[in-house]
């Protein structure tokens, strides 16, 4: 599903330049649920932006489903990110003024055509089907986290990546969301990368990838 | 949802979360669009009101002046070179023409009861009352039977009326006119303040005129005259008409090919399409000054949108994430400058048709408003919003996710 050889990311700091990321080597197979972990600064963030095309490597390759995705241009990389990846973010990125629907059926706009029905399930999908015209104000911040999931699988997208999704909530409600995530997993046979900080919820997935500046430190089966 | 739906939806909430910010951005297309439409309906009026006094006057009247001779580039002063035989021959060479008035017009000294006053005065012959389209309001015209005895009668314009007699009726008044005493008979309908309006003349028969002022004569013998006006027949021959009245009088006037025309012929027909298109000149400067404010407003646009686009940094951010292209982005953006400036457009319409209704309800000024000004308006308040709208929607569109999604 992901290989990624050799990724190097270096931003430039005025004069300076700050490297990111140092070589990256990884795999990861086609319906795998996998984890990240790391310290801050360990280039976890960007790893996974690069992951979902939202930014380029300096150098070395990226192939998401064996195409090689590093080179192309932003319009292509706006294509692939609306057919093929779905984000879940630690602060949600729900747009305030609009319904819990009308947020879901934003996942579709860009990927070919809303379809009320599909989002409606979706909502459904996580368990919030009596709060679909609520906006986002009126939601609690595990009920906000579910409908970014939904957002992001109504799509159908064979990659997710969650950068922290239960960072912003309490245990309980980062507890059903890792549940929904797994589930979604074990059901659909998405494969989901996520970054996160907590050991327990790292040993739900299938394998866990430990980041130390800007290189992969070690990996764990669990 | 259509496609083409949901960025006018975005634009809506985008309109009606920030109400009053939009509100004062539409209004100054409101202002812009209002003023382009009352000026440039003022000046339509104007154009309309002049074409249809115009056409009152007839617009099949032409009319043959003296005009200066030209000897050698030096040009003399205006010259005694129409004559009532120019008139005659006219009648019987030229096609196309239903009758011609020779006029001869000259300041005598009246005295009305204790008044003395100088006042041009214009002896006139039967044909000259329908050729004008001149209407009796009081009392009667003069007939041919006076104009061939050369009978002491006048016909007053409305205004002269007034000045001279006030609200007494006139009819039957005498009045001393250089060296003869005529008797008023008949007082014109009004036409309304204009250039050369009837409502300022004195009509007496030609005849009668004779006997008070010798009419000129040409050094050929013919008898001079101030003005020849004509009726043609058909409109569609005006041009034509024009052409054979040149040609005949210079045979006439025995010009050389190479010398000046001595009179001059306007045709009402020219008259008004001069005078049409010198107002319409005059409106569109009006709705260009009018545009300022226009453009002054799509500037008020642009900095709105340049604002929305920063305030939203985060949301672009996300609809990248989710797989919106540039295009997706700036299409958003221009769209909500198009409908703000399309809004204000269709309200600027609005209430400028209302200014320029209650204006010609006032009286002072009579106001068209033509379909071609609205949709100008209108479409040219839709640019504004794309032009002005374009930077800051293409600004938007080339933020680079990752900052626009980390941004507050």
């Amino acid at each position: 599903m992901i290989r990624l050889q050799d990724i190097r990311k270096v931003y430039p700091m005025g004069n300076r330049e700050l490297t990111v990321l140092r070589g990256v080597n990884l795999h990861i197979e086609k319906g795998e649920l996998l984890a990240i972990m790391g310290p801050s600064g360990s280039g976890k963030s960007t790893m996974l932006n690069l992951m979902g095309c939202l930014d380029k490597p300096t150098s070395g390759s990226y192939y998401l489903e064996d195409r090689e995705v590093s080179h192309l241009s932003s319009g292509e990389l706006a294509a692939v990110r609306s057919q093929k990846i779905g984000f879940v973010f630690q602060t949600f990125n729900l747009l305030p003024r609009l319904s819990a629907l009308a947020n879901v059926e934003l996942g579709m706009r860009y990927a070919g055509g809303v379809d009320r029905n599909r989002a409606v399930e979706a909502l459904a999908k996580v368990g919030l089907s009596d709060r679909i015209n609520h906006r986002p104000t009126e939601l609690s911040g595990g009920e906000m986290q579910r409908v970014a999931i939904a957002r992001a699988i109504v799509k159908k997208p064979p990659l997710i990546l969650a950068d922290e999704p239960t960072g912003n909530l309490d245990s309980r409600s980062g507890a059903e969301i890792i549940s929904i995530l797994t589930s979604l997993h074990t059901e659909q046979g998405i494969t989901l990368v996520m970054i996160t900080h907590d050991p327990n919820i790292a040993h739900h997935c299938q394998r866990i990838v430990h980041l130390r500046d800007g290189q992969v430190e070690s990996e764990e089966k669990v | 949802m259509k496609k083409w739906l949901d960025p006018l939806a975005t634009a809506w909430i985008g309109v009606i979360t920030h109400k009053l910010r939009s509100f004062l951005t539409i209004l100054g297309i409101v202002i812009g669009v209002a003023a382009v439409i009352t000026l440039m309906s003022i000046g339509k009026g104007a154009e309309a009101r002049i074409i249809s006094n115009i056409e009152s006057m007839g617009s099949n009247l032409v009319t043959i002046q003296p005009g200066a001779r030209t000897f050698g580039g030096v040009r003399s002063a205006a010259a005694n070179t129409l004559t009532t035989e120019d008139a005659e021959a006219i009648a019987e060479q030229v096609p196309y023409i239903s009758s011609v008035a020779p006029s001869y017009s000259s300041n005598l000294q009246l005295v009305v009861g204790g008044e003395n006053m100088n006042s041009q005065v214009t002896g006139i012959t039967p044909d000259y009352m329908q050729v004008n389209n001149l209407e009796i309001a009081s009392g009667a015209f003069f007939s041919t039977n006076d104009y061939q005895r050369g009978s002491k009668v006048a016909v007053l314009g409305s205004e002269v009326k007034e000045t001279l007699f006030g609200e007494t009726d006139p009819i039957g008044q005498q009045m001393r006119m250089g060296s003869i005493i005529v008797r008023v008979i008949g007082v014109l309908e009004s036409r309304g303040a204009m250039w050369g309006s009837p409502d300022d003349a004195i009509y007496i028969p030609i005849t009668a005129m004779q006997q008070t002022v010798a009419q000129p004569r040409t050094t050929q013998g013919g008898r001079v005259v101030s003005s020849i006006t004509l009726t043609v027949s058909d409109e569609k021959q005006a041009d034509y008409v024009v052409a054979e009245i040149t040609s005949l009088l210079r045979t006439r006037h025995q010009l050389s090919p190479t010398a000046d025309d001595d009179f001059r012929i306007m045709s009402m027909e020219e008259l008004s399409s001069t005078l049409s298109e010198a107002i319409g000149t005059m409106t569109l400067l009006l709705g260009a000054i009018a545009a300022i404010s226009l453009l002054v407003g799509g500037i008020g646009v642009m900095n709105i949108m340049l604002v929305s686009v920063l305030e939203r940094t985060r949301e672009i951010g996300i609809r990248k994430a989710l797989g919106a292209r540039e295009r997706d982005i700036w299409t958003q953006f221009l769209i909500e400058a198009a409908f703000l400036t399309f809004t204000g457009g269709i309200i600027g319409v609005i209430s400028g048709w209302a200014i320029s209704y209650i204006v010609s309800s006032t009286g002072v000024m009579t106001t068209l408003v033509t379909a071609d000004i609205v949709v100008l308006a209108v479409s040219v308040s839709v640019g504004i919003g794309l032009f002005f709208g374009f930077y800051p929607a293409w600004n938007a569109s080339r933020l680079n996710p990752i900052d626009a999604l980390r941004s507050e």
